[in-house]
């Protein structure tokens, strides 16, 4: 059964729907990945899933349970946990401590200290780690990001553009970093642009357009679909 | 043709980061040229920096031959600089009339601008006294576009017209895009969505991490270069 | 029914000032996004120098109306927008927000400078020859008349400007979008200027017509604006007809409560603080949105060490006790309340500092903490302290929670609005019951506070006060120390930092925000205790909103951040009285120095404190200077104590010594070439630079 499952899910705003009729679904070791043009309500799907938006309809399960009225603190406690396009850091405190708060908030909370280490050891985050969160690279940021999202031990994460303002070496590296998550049985939902990130780690992709799915498939078929093509390049 | 917007080695930083690695554009009077490129690759800080509202770190901006790098944002529209930027270019408070008004700073009477406004947009009339932000989106982009119409620019910069619409009404709009290029005005386009800008445009340029890939005609080689790109196809 | 109408009419008239003051308000907020605290101080000032020109130098009052309305109230709002509010511009909301308290608290002190207040200034209404005339039942007075004509007036005149000319098209746009109106060719800051101008001129004409019929009074004038506040946010501080409409509501429930509200003893406050009390409810009501952008910039939060924390915390205590020793009892008096007054500047740091939180109320709050020590511990008993603590920690919770909906100047305006109502209302109140339990304020008077009792041992001197205050103030910087490296201070930074980031993470916001409400209510209230003892009785204008200001200021300019700020700012706030005795207007100028100091605080934004701490900590390394100076001052503490030199020779030697030190360890430090030079490509980086980036720009350089 699906760890994350998305049900109709619509968002109005004013008279624009930013999301209509939307369903998606995430599975335990696999990466799902989540792509589409700009303005196709990506970041609105990750705000409904994670409990930030409500949506005007539709329903959010997790591991089986209905979440949909949950706010966010209390979905993070049924495993979910996600990065944020805009940077959410937690800008005046060190590398450290960002990572420190979510641990202290998480299941490891009495060897937090522990957990922080191995995770900056993982993400390679040591040379920045006594560095204010807000003196680093956007490319970095995103990095610590993920560092903190994965410190309160998530069964699912979701990951809004991880990979913007990282160089070819750097995706690489994050790409086997993906793959080792989800091979420990994490499930993923990935949004970026960097389309040889996506084809090349995903199990699975969504394409949204104007706030509607447009195509699901492995990554080999969405590669060549002319409706996604299309509206890529706007065609009509 | 001779230049009338020119770009040439720009490079830009955002957040201490060089986002833009010598950029070298230029855009004729009465020329459509195509900027596309993925996310993030420095589209909509080239505007930013074409229109004075972004610090170019190195590099010149000129505008009819005249040195224009540096100079300010208000002072460059005085001087028919038109940017119009992505998703927003209307005061959405305001009522569509009022947005109008706010074209006339750069020397326009407002019945000019209303006159202009209206006959080529006639929905903006019947909604003349309602707020801009209630407007549907190819509605708002149409107002935004007026101020490109009509305040009589001699450069127009669009960030991401499409954003938000539908493919039809994105058309449209370009019609009209193609139709102020007409009038001898240099129009520079930031697109994501290739096809419809391609469409109209005389020359296109695809950017990709802050450098120009690739120039030239928006031919059909330039289509299928850009699926790979945008989608990660083998090329 | 004629009784009602009457009311009616004095409601309205009431309104109708109400809503042309906040309409310069919502004028200025929706234009510039400063929500303009010292709007009524503007106004305030303008009815004395009315009052001034017409009746101290006898000038028509035609001539006397235009010099204020045409010259000097344009003139001011000029002054602020272009010196005190424009370099503050790209900093965030905290920092405007400062800025306007700054100038209300200096604004009061300066017009107390300028007019006594113990001289009664009677200003007569408009038209006050003119016979009232009726309205079927109902008598109106010309003032009250022309009073209602103005609004209406005001109310045509904005919305023609702002909705049918191209001025009011690019004010109303530029708070739409300030970036596009720059794109059109427009200028946003000529929008602000205009808004700046026109509001202080309504404030200036409310200001005039409401000055009659209370008494000319700078912080009574000044704080009237609470109820245009209301009104204002009845517009959610940005609709003109809802201000109007709120206006009216205000006005007219002040005026029944005036006629209808019973008679005893514990409702006339009632009546005073309806404003606030309504504005309080309105906050809650009007759901508001903030104003689009993010603060760009928070109050650093440098993390103390322990070692030197316990320094700081020693040489506190040394202060004291030298303090306690050399000076006079009449000096003791003056200079006592350094060590309290910094207890509660020091409770700010959590609160403001590392949550976000903007309270203007916690000097109300040390208010409830010196009144239950005064009452519980008469006997001195030290348990009393403790219930001090915990009283004024329960009210501090108590307002946490309705604070929680809101954020920034909403804060600000909400725990202000709730200071007034302790002032005028709680505070005003004969002691009561409630379930039994008899409650007891300032018993309409002041209150007794004795010393505490140490086991045995009763502190009751001004000196022995002293130092149990610094050995408090100690403790309480130790402890925020503590709290700044552990895990709930990094919780507050967390959610302050991003809301949204810390409650994906499973935080508890609600949680987070009581507690650090109620500790640092807790740290007030202590510091409340203390200043009580010093001051031997207490009133409730000690505590009042007015009074909390400068020290609000004082612990801005310090740095929110700053564990050392309880310090800096109870100096700070006390120092100055040396002037006192120089001048005879030294008094004044020392009223007058928090709101100047915190003006200042665009050219250091970062804080004194942490340039304090720069500039000193060489020394504080340093082998040879640090034992040096810890002698000098021994050597000149012992002369001092056996009468060979007087207290101000040993204060200039303490400088002189501390100062020539201090230089002495900087120029060492420098001449120590320990640090990697900094290649000047990196320069403006904001990335530390580490030695492998030489080869990365050594690439970079080759391939141009």
């Amino acid at each position: 059964m699906a760890l994350l499952e998305v049900s109709g899910v619509t968002v109005a705003f004013g008279g624009n729907r930013a999301l209509d009729d939307v369903g998606m679904s995430a599975e335990q070791g696999r990466i799902t990945g989540l792509i589409g043009p700009n303005g196709a309500g990506k970041s609105t799907l990750f705000d409904v899933v994670s409990g930030l938006r409500r949506p005007s309809s539709g329903r959010v399960r997790l591991g089986g349970r209905e979440v949909t009225r949950l706010g966010p603190a209390r979905r993070s406690r049924h495993g979910l946990a996600r990065t944020f396009q805009r940077l959410e850091l937690f800008g005046r405190l060190s590398v450290r401590d960002n990572l420190l708060v979510a641990a202290e908030l998480g299941p490891e909370r009495r060897q937090a200290e522990h957990c922080v280490a191995r995770i900056i050891d993982q993400l390679g985050l040591a040379e920045v780690a006594d560095s204010p969160a807000d003196t680093l690279p956007t490319g970095v940021g995103r990095l610590v990001e993920v560092g903190r999202a994965l410190a309160v031990r998530p069964t699912l994460l979701l990951l809004d553009e991880p990979a913007a303002g990282q160089d070819g070496e750097e995706t690489e590296r994050f790409a086997t970093l993906l793959r080792s998550l989800a091979d420990d049985g994490m499930a993923v939902v990935l949004v970026e642009h960097d389309m040889g990130l996506v084809m090349s780690v995903c199990d699975e992709v969504h394409v949204l357009d104007l706030g509607k799915v447009i195509a699901v498939g492995p990554p080999e078929v969405i590669r060549n679909d002319e409706t996604v093509l299309a509206a890529y390049l706007g065609d009509a | 043709m001779s230049a009338l917007l020119q770009l040439s080695g720009i490079r830009a930083a955002h957040e201490g980061i060089t986002v833009l690695h010598g950029v070298d554009l230029s855009v004729a009077a009465g020329q459509v040229v195509a900027l596309l490129g993925p996310n993030g690759a420095g589209k909509t800080t080239t505007l930013r920096v074409a229109a004075g509202v972004h610090p170019a770190a190195s590099g010149r901006l000129l505008m009819g031959g005249r040195d224009v790098t540096g100079v300010g944002p208000q002072d460059l529209a005085r001087a028919g600089v038109c940017l119009i930027p992505e998703g927003r270019g209307i005061f959405p408070n305001l009522s569509v009339r009022d947005n109008l008004l706010m074209m006339t700073f750069t020397g326009r009477s407002r019945e000019e601008i209303e006159d202009v406004a209206f006959a080529r947009f006639p929905i903006l009339a019947q909604r003349a006294s309602q707020a801009a932000g209630t407007l549907s989106g190819g509605e708002q982009q149409m107002l935004a576009l007026a101020r490109g119409l009509a305040t009589d620019p001699a450069v127009l910069l669009l960030d991401e017209l499409s954003m938000g619409l539908a493919p039809l009404v994105v058309a449209n709009l370009y019609e009209q895009v193609a139709e102020i290029a007409r009038q001898g005005v240099a129009v520079l386009v930031v697109e994501q969505f290739a096809a419809a800008v391609l469409g109209i445009a005389d020359h296109a340029a695809v950017l990709v991490r802050g450098r120009i890939e690739r120039q030239g005609r928006p031919d059909s080689g330039f289509r299928t270069d850009l699926s790979a790109l945008y989608l990660g196809s083998p090329t | 029914m004629e009784q009602l109408l009457t009311f009616g009419i004095v409601g309205l008239s009431t309104a109708a000032i109400y809503a042309v003051i906040g309409s310069g308000l919502v004028l200025t907020y929706v234009t510039t996004g400063v929500f303009n605290f010292a709007h009524g101080a503007a106004g305030m000032l303008a009815a004395f120098c009315y009052w001034q020109l017409t009746v101290g130098w006898g000038w028509p009052v035609p001539v006397g109306l235009a010099v204020v309305l045409l010259v000097l109230a344009p003139g001011f709002g000029l002054a602020v927008e272009r010196v005190l509010m424009r370099p503050v511009q790209h900093l965030g909301e905290a920092e405007r927000l400062v800025m306007t308290v700054a100038l209300l608290s200096g604004a009061i002190a300066v017009a107390r400078w300028i007019w006594d207040p113990n001289v009664a200034r009677p200003l007569t209404v408009f038209f006050a020859d003119r016979e009232p005339f009726h309205i079927g039942p109902v008598t109106v007075t010309w003032h009250q008349a022309l009073t209602m004509a103005v609004a209406v007036a005001v109310a045509a005149g904005l919305w023609f400007l702002l909705n049918r000319t191209r001025t009011g098209a690019e004010m109303r746009a530029t708070v739409d979008d300030r970036g596009l109106v720059q794109l059109t060719g427009a200028d946003p800051l000529r929008a602000g200027r205009v808004a700046w101008m026109l509001s202080t001129q309504l404030a200036a004409l409310g200001g005039i017509l409401i000055a009659p019929t209370v008494a000319l009074d700078a912080s009574q004038l000044s704080l009237l604006i609470v109820s245009a506040y209301t009104a204002a946010v009845f517009g959610w501080l940005r609709s003109l007809p809802l201000t109007f409409i709120g206006a009216v509501v205000v006005g007219c429930l002040e005026s029944y409560l005036t006629g209808y509200l019973p008679q005893n003893e514990y409702l006339p406050g009632l009546r005073l603080a309806a404003p606030a009390l309504l504005l309080f409810i309105a906050l809650l009501v009007f759901r508001h949105r903030r104003l689009r952008g993010r603060d760009r910039r928070l109050v650093r939060v440098p993390v103390p060490s322990l070692r030197g924390t316990a320094v700081f915390a020693a040489s506190t205590v040394a202060f004291g006790l030298v303090l306690a020793t050399v000076l006079s009892d009449a000096d003791l008096v003056t200079y006592g309340p350094l060590f309290s007054l910094g207890i509660i500047a020091l409770s700010y740091v959590p609160l403001a500092g590392y949550a976000g939180q903007i309270s203007l109320c916690q000097l109300s709050i040390a208010g409830i903490g010196a009144v239950v020590w005064g009452h519980l511990g008469a006997q001195g008993q030290l348990w009393a302290l403790g219930a001090a603590v915990l009283v004024s920690a329960a009210v501090g919770a108590l307002i946490a929670v309705p604070a929680l909906r809101f954020s920034g100047v909403y804060l600000a305006l909400g725990t202000a609005a709730f200071a007034v109502v302790l002032d005028r209302w709680i505070f005003t109140l004969p002691s009561f019951e409630v379930f039994g339990v008899r409650i007891a304020l300032f018993d309409q008077g002041s209150v007794e506070v004795s010393g505490p009792n140490l086991f045995g041992l009763r502190l009751d001197g001004t000196a022995e006060l002293l130092v149990f205050a610094s050995v408090w103030l100690a403790l309480a910087s130790l402890g925020v120390a503590v709290l700044r490296r552990g895990r709930f201070g990094r919780r507050l930074i967390a959610l302050r930092d991003s809301e949204a980031a810390y409650a994906t993470l499973g935080g508890n916001l609600l949680v987070a925000k009581v507690a650090v409400f109620a500790l640092s209510a807790g740290i007030a209230g202590l510091g409340g205790a203390l200043y009580g003892m010093q001051h031997r009785t207490v009133t409730a204008e000690q505590f009042n909103l007015v009074a909390g200001l400068p020290i609000f200021l004082v612990a801005v300019i310090g740095g929110l951040g700053a564990v050392g700020n309880g310090l800096f700012a109870g100096t700070a706030f006390v120092g100055p009285h040396v002037l006192t005795g120089l001048v005879s207007w030294g008094h004044n100028l020392v009223s007058v120095m928090p709101a100047l100091a915190g003006m200042g605080l665009a050219h250091s934004p970062e804080g004194i404190v942490s340039r304090f701490r720069r500039e000193w900590e060489p020394l504080g390394r340093d082998r040879i200077a640090l034992p040096a100076l810890l002698v000098g001052l021994a050597l000149g503490w012992g002369l001092r104590l056996g009468d060979v030199i007087n207290g101000w020779t040993f204060l200039v030697w303490a400088y002189v010594l501390g100062e020539g030190l201090r230089r002495y360890a900087a120029a060492r430090q420098t001449a120590d070439p320990a640090e990697p030079e900094i290649p000047v490509e990196w320069w403006g980086l904001r990335r530390p630079w580490r030695a492998d980036d030489r080869e990365v720009l050594a690439r970079g350089i080759a391939g141009g």
